[in-house]
């Protein structure tokens, strides 16, 4: 396992790629991007095994995977100046068949990552001997309110799919505000049981309770697992910690660059 | 002479039946509804390749994605009005937009699940999958071609729509018939030129030949909607008096619609598309519904004959 402290300079550097990619950009998911920065370090820089697949439901935060990618040498750490630009690869969500080496999928319309995780989980399943591989799919908190995932989830638990991974970015906001203010989504822990599912929660912020609870839910193998974390919308830059009018825009260049020279 | 009457539904069914025992990739999903498509014999011989996803056809499309990511060649199914109605952005998401090999499977359109009524009955289902990038589009006549095609969409790589009805239709294609794709379909020659092109797609096209027997007309069974034979199909518009499309669909934005994108700027005859008049189905008998929206092969004898004689 990977040291935690190493993991954590990598998050430390996917944000500063964040920040760098929404200023050039000019629009898209900053809080979002932010909070989930740990997730996909521990992701890139271990969960993930060699036949794993890994998507974003909530392709909105297209920017922390980019980074991610970008941070971990699969990109040009360059390139992520190039998000939401004409010609790109990276789109403004992410698209498939722009970089099918590194995207598992097209996402942004909410709700359809976790259907489409599950089918893959399900032909991994029928294929091969059982759990060679895992499926991990991240979705966010106001995304349930899209009842298509809850047709996913419920299609998850009815075919047993043990190799499925869900994170959901428990970061409390949405457009409009508070998600209890908005379309209440609580009890989580207790829905997702109810849909057969194994529950943790965690601190979504702490690469190594990310790493322990991940463990936990590979070892269940008889049901789907979620992994409800916590995090903190636009971790990493305290002005914008918690504020969710910062999940649907980007810094201007003066804060971009405040913003990483504070990071470091 | 008796007329062999067969299911589409069935067809489909059953060519699928047959790629699936040669390929265990092909699967077949369905939402509840295995056996009105003529998947139960997939799910019963097969269960490794039938996926049941309960009454869901967002998720379905969204499962058909992935199991296309991990190179399986799923078939989803439900009515037309819920597949692609009910799921119609997953599927211009994560199987149009993301490419991925998912075929699409619309059964008791038109007006052919009759008696359940309007909110069963799709006439909106060529329009609405027609305009999605990278989605084909298919509308078999009769058993055999339906079975051609499912055999012929179990090798290709691209997405599909296709609309297939439920109840019988009389035989057309031959047995062992081979789909090809985009191959026009010449049902009737006319004497002379400057004589009407009838064209037709699907189910439909049984009433056309019906009512343009003794007629002096051209007509063309056209399976695939989308991408449209316009370069074959030029060569029979060109000597025609006026293009007259005929389909079980809303004239909005259908079959019709198609051909006079294609034709609009190159040709100057006129194109009358014969289709519902901006209007929902009901209940009742298949015959009854047909002959209200003058589908039906009398009133469409009639009309065919009325506008050949305006030119």
């Amino acid at each position: 396992m990977q040291e935690v402290g190493k993991l954590e300079q990598h998050a430390k550097n996917i944000r500063k790629l964040v920040i760098l990619a929404l200023a050039h950009a000019g629009s898209g998911h900053t809080a979002g991007s932010l909070g989930l920065a740990d997730l996909l370090a521990a992701i890139y820089g271990d969960i993930l095994a060699k036949n794993d697949k890994f998507m974003l439901s909530n392709g909105h935060v297209a920017p922390v995977q980019y980074a991610a990618l970008a941070e971990f040498g699969f990109i040009p750490a360059k390139e992520i100046q190039t998000l939401r630009e004409f010609g790109s690869r990276l789109q403004g969500h992410p698209e498939r068949t722009k970089m099918p080496e590194f995207l598992a999928t097209t996402s942004g319309p909410l709700g359809e990552g976790l259907g489409q995780a599950a089918g893959m989980a399900l032909a991994a399943q029928r294929d091969e001997e059982q759990y060679k591989r895992h499926i991990y799919v991240v979705a966010g908190d106001g995304e349930l309110q899209e009842g298509n995932l809850w047709e996913s989830a419920m299609f998850a638990s009815n075919y047993n799919l043990g190799n499925l991974i869900l994170y959901i970015d428990r970061n409390e906001i949405q457009i409009s505000g508070n998600t209890e203010n908005v379309m209440k989504i609580e009890p989580l822990n207790e829905k997702f049981e109810s849909f057969g599912w194994h529950v943790q929660e965690i601190d979504g912020n702490n690469i190594e309770a990310i790493l322990d609870t991940t463990q936990m839910a590979k070892n269940v193998t008889d049901r789907p697992s979620v992994i409800i974390c916590h995090t903190i919308p636009g971790k990493g830059v305290e002005e914008i910690e918690g504020d969710y009018l910062w999940h649907g825009k980007a810094p201007t260049a003066v804060q971009a660059h405040k913003w990483i020279k504070e990071l470091e | 002479m008796k007329i062999e009457m067969r299911e589409i539904r069935h067809g489909f069914g059953d060519g699928l039946l047959a790629a699936a025992r040669e390929n265990a990739d092909i699967y077949a999903l369905s939402a509840d509804l295995a056996g009105s498509l003529g998947f139960d014999k997939i799910k019963e011989e097969l269960p490794k390749q039938y996926v049941e996803c309960g009454i869901a056809e967002q998720n379905m499309a969204c499962v058909a994605s992935g199991l296309a990511a991990m190179g399986k060649k799923p078939f989803i199914g439900s009515f037309s009005a819920f597949n692609p109605g009910r799921n119609w952005e997953q599927i211009r998401t994560t199987i149009a937009l993301n490419d991925q090999n998912v075929k699409i499977v619309g059964s008791h359109a038109g007006f052919s699940d009759s008696t359940d009524g309007a909110t069963h009955q799709a006439l909106e289902d060529i329009a609405t999958t027609r305009v999605i990038p990278n989605l084909e589009v298919y509308s078999p006549a009769d058993y055999n071609e339906a079975f051609a095609l499912a055999k012929y969409l179990a090798t290709t790589k691209k997405p599909a729509y296709i609309r297939i009805m439920r109840g019988e239709f009389p035989k057309l294609f031959p047995d062992n018939y081979k789909f090809a794709p985009q191959k026009l379909v010449y049902l009737q020659k006319p004497i002379g030129k400057n004589r009407p092109l009838v064209l037709s797609t699907g189910a439909i096209t049984h009433n056309v030949r019906e009512a343009l027997e003794g007629l002096n007309a051209t007509h063309i069974h056209i399976p695939t909607i989308k991408p449209l034979n316009a370069h074959d199909l030029y060569e029979y518009a060109r000597d025609a008096s006026m293009i007259i499309t005929v389909e079980e669909h809303q004239i909005a934005g259908g079959f019709g619609s198609a051909i006079v994108e294609t034709f609009a700027p190159h040709l100057q005859i006129p194109v009358h598309i014969l289709g519902v008049k901006d209007q929902f189905g009901e209940s009742g008998a298949y015959d009854e519904l047909l002959k209200k929206h003058r589908l039906d092969a009398g009133s469409l004898r009639d009309d065919i004959a009325r506008l050949a004689r305006t030119r």
